[in-house]
């Protein structure tokens, strides 16, 4: 019998199963304000039942981007494609029906102050012309399935941020939207608020199948409901990929400064006693995937070159239901066994391995 | 208190409050399409169109510009054409309604520009037209203010009115100031003085009251 091994950290779950045709393609997509480059030159699809996170610092062009996927704004060159059709030379009236097939959500939820819940869930049903009682009761569904069935009648400012995100969420599928965009939609809300409102997300994209496209600037989001991530930088693609893999090896350089706070690091105390001196214990930091994350590594060192490891810190956690995993340890060569060895074998487990320094006494 | 003058009273606060309603009334048909005008032509607005905005905008900053006793004697060959008359009370009703249509338009549209722009673009987002824009967004979310800017149009109205008794239009002005200063009969002044404070204030709490229950905002 197959024991499934136990996997140790956070977001255990894998998103829906992702590489159906494209709902949206960018091809050379470029927007000016004024002098500055807002986009740059974007090209990326987002596929049928995936979700992608769309991550950059501040200002890194993500809003002007997600707005373009429902031409809220214009390109000034390149081509957006809506499932199969170009939208760039499309007048606003054009774009209406497009633009039905496509949920929004909000930093600041936009909701109207002077409509309750159940109105403003009805609004884009209404807008596309659907008879009052047959809206009103689809709002009643959405905003069960969004867990508000008793708050219809209330006003947004009677809502709390979480509840007032949950009826923007009910609002943008009440069209059965093909796509949803998500614009820091967790932005405005507490860690515990965003926690609930990503696994309602998540639960939407599994169960309805539904493609969602969201921008953020924290990179737990993306942990936490992406399959896919487009790091923008400047205006630009700096790095796309799966997400566990751009956590576990990020190659651009903004991507490692936004993944900062989020993965291990050596502790200050430690950092700040290394030396570059040959001598006393080497400290590596060592990044691993799968497998590899899962291997008693450390035992391996053991008992295959006769000295002892320490695990310094680290942790390992699980993404789209991979384990990926830093470590930082600290080890003793002996004559025996010189450096150049041990790193060749962390060298050959590890994703990355990098020797950090030495510390002559015991850390 | 003379039963005459008691008389002349109630009829003088019936005229005033025919003027107000009258001419109210075309300020809110006429004033508030205006102001919705103003705010979808703007630079950024729902439909932006630079002249329509900057004619309309000059148009009506050039009504509001004359003082009304001015735009009340220039109005005089236009108000005959309309009502036949240029006396009366019915023909104080178009030189009040020709201030107060723009007057309102203005105030219509400050209320309608403090309509947060994000839940314009969440209902083009939903794919709602121009029209949808205005109907669904900008009016219902402004209500509570343009409520509370109307109840200022009729307040200053009833001031006009006063003005307005210069073409022998009536009303409680016209009342005090030929019985209460030109014939030095203090208590009707005092009268006047105190029927205009109880309309104002009704008006006030009342406006006061019907935006309160409008305002879902907090």
């Amino acid at each position: 019998m197959n024991v499934q091994p136990l996997h140790i950290g956070t977001a255990g779950s894998e998103p829906a199963a992702a590489a159906g045709p494209p709902v949206v393609e960018l091809a050379g997509v470029s927007k000016r304000f004024g002098a500055r480059a807002a986009l740059d030159d974007v090209t990326l699809t987002v596929r049928r039942g995936e979700v992608l996170g769309i991550i950059g610092r501040s200002g890194a062009g993500k809003s002007t981007l997600i707005r373009c996927l429902n031409g809220l704004e214009r390109p000034d060159a390149g081509e957006v494609r809506i499932e199969g059709r170009a939208i760039s030379r499309l007048s606003e009236r054009e774009l209406q029906p497009m633009r039905r097939r496509i949920g929004m959500i909000f930093q600041h939820f936009n909701l109207l102050a002077n409509s309750t819940a159940s109105e403003n869930v009805a609004l884009p049903l209404k807008i596309a012309g659907i008879a009052k009682a047959e809206r009103m009761r689809r709002a009643g569904e959405l905003l069960d399935l969004v867990g508000l069935s008793d708050r219809g009648g209330a006003y947004p400012a009677q809502l709390s941020g979480g509840q007032k995100q949950r009826v923007g969420i009910a609002r943008a599928l009440a069209a059965e939207p093909a796509l949803l965009l998500s614009d820091e939609a967790t932005s405005a809300l507490d860690p515990e608020t965003t926690g609930q409102i990503l696994e309602l997300l998540r639960d939407i994209n599994r169960r309805l199948g539904l493609t969602v496209a969201l921008v953020t600037h924290e990179m737990e989001v993306v942990r936490e409901i992406a399959s896919r991530v487009v790091v923008l930088e400047n205006g630009r693609v700096a790095e796309e990929g799966e997400v566990w893999r751009v956590f576990a090896d990020p190659q651009a350089p903004i991507t490692a400064t936004l993944l900062r706070s989020l993965r291990p690091e050596l502790p200050a105390d430690l950092a700040a006693r290394l030396t570059n001196t040959l001598g006393g214990e080497a400290v590596f930091r060592l990044d691993l995937i799968g497998d590899a994350a899962r291997a008693p590594l450390l035992a391996e060192l053991a008992g295959r070159f006769g000295i002892e490891a320490r695990l310094l810190h680290g942790g390992i956690e699980t993404i789209q239901g991979r384990p990926v995993a830093r470590l930082f340890v600290a080890v003793s060569p002996s004559p025996a066994v010189d450096l150049a060895a041990i790193a060749a074998f962390f060298a050959s487990r590890a994703t990355r391995s990098d020797l950090l320094g030495h510390v002559s006494s015991s850390p | 208190m003379s039963a005459h003058l008691l008389d002349l009273l109630l009829k003088a606060t019936g005229e005033t409050l025919l003027m107000t309603a009258a001419s109210g009334l075309a300020s809110l048909v006429f004033g508030l399409p205006i102001g919705l005008l103003l705010v979808v032509t703007s630079p950024g607005g729902v439909w932006p169109a630079p002249w329509t905005n900057r004619v309309l905008g000059t148009l009506v900053d050039a009504f509001r510009s004359v003082p009304f006793i001015i735009l009340l004697v220039a109005l005089i060959p236009f108000t005959r054409l309309v009502v036949g008359t240029s006396i009366g009370t019915s023909a104080a009703i178009v030189p009040l309604s020709i201030a107060a249509i723009p007057y309102y338009a203005r105030i219509a549209e400050v209320s309608l520009r403090e309509v947060d722009s994000g839940l314009v673009e969440a209902v083009r987002a939903m794919g709602g037209s121009r029209w949808a824009l205005v109907r669904e967004v900008l009016v219902p979310e402004a209500l509570p203010s343009l409520v509370a800017g109307f109840v200022v149009t009729l307040i200053t109205l009833i001031g006009a009115t006063a003005i307005a008794g210069a073409i022998g239009a009536g009303g409680l002005g016209d009342l005090a100031i030929r019985y209460g200063y030109q014939r030095f009969q203090t208590e009707v002044m005092l009268a006047v003085v105190v029927v205009l404070i109880l309309l104002v204030t009704i008006l006030q709490k009342g406006g006061d009251a019907l935006v309160a229950r409008l305002d879902h905002r907090r």
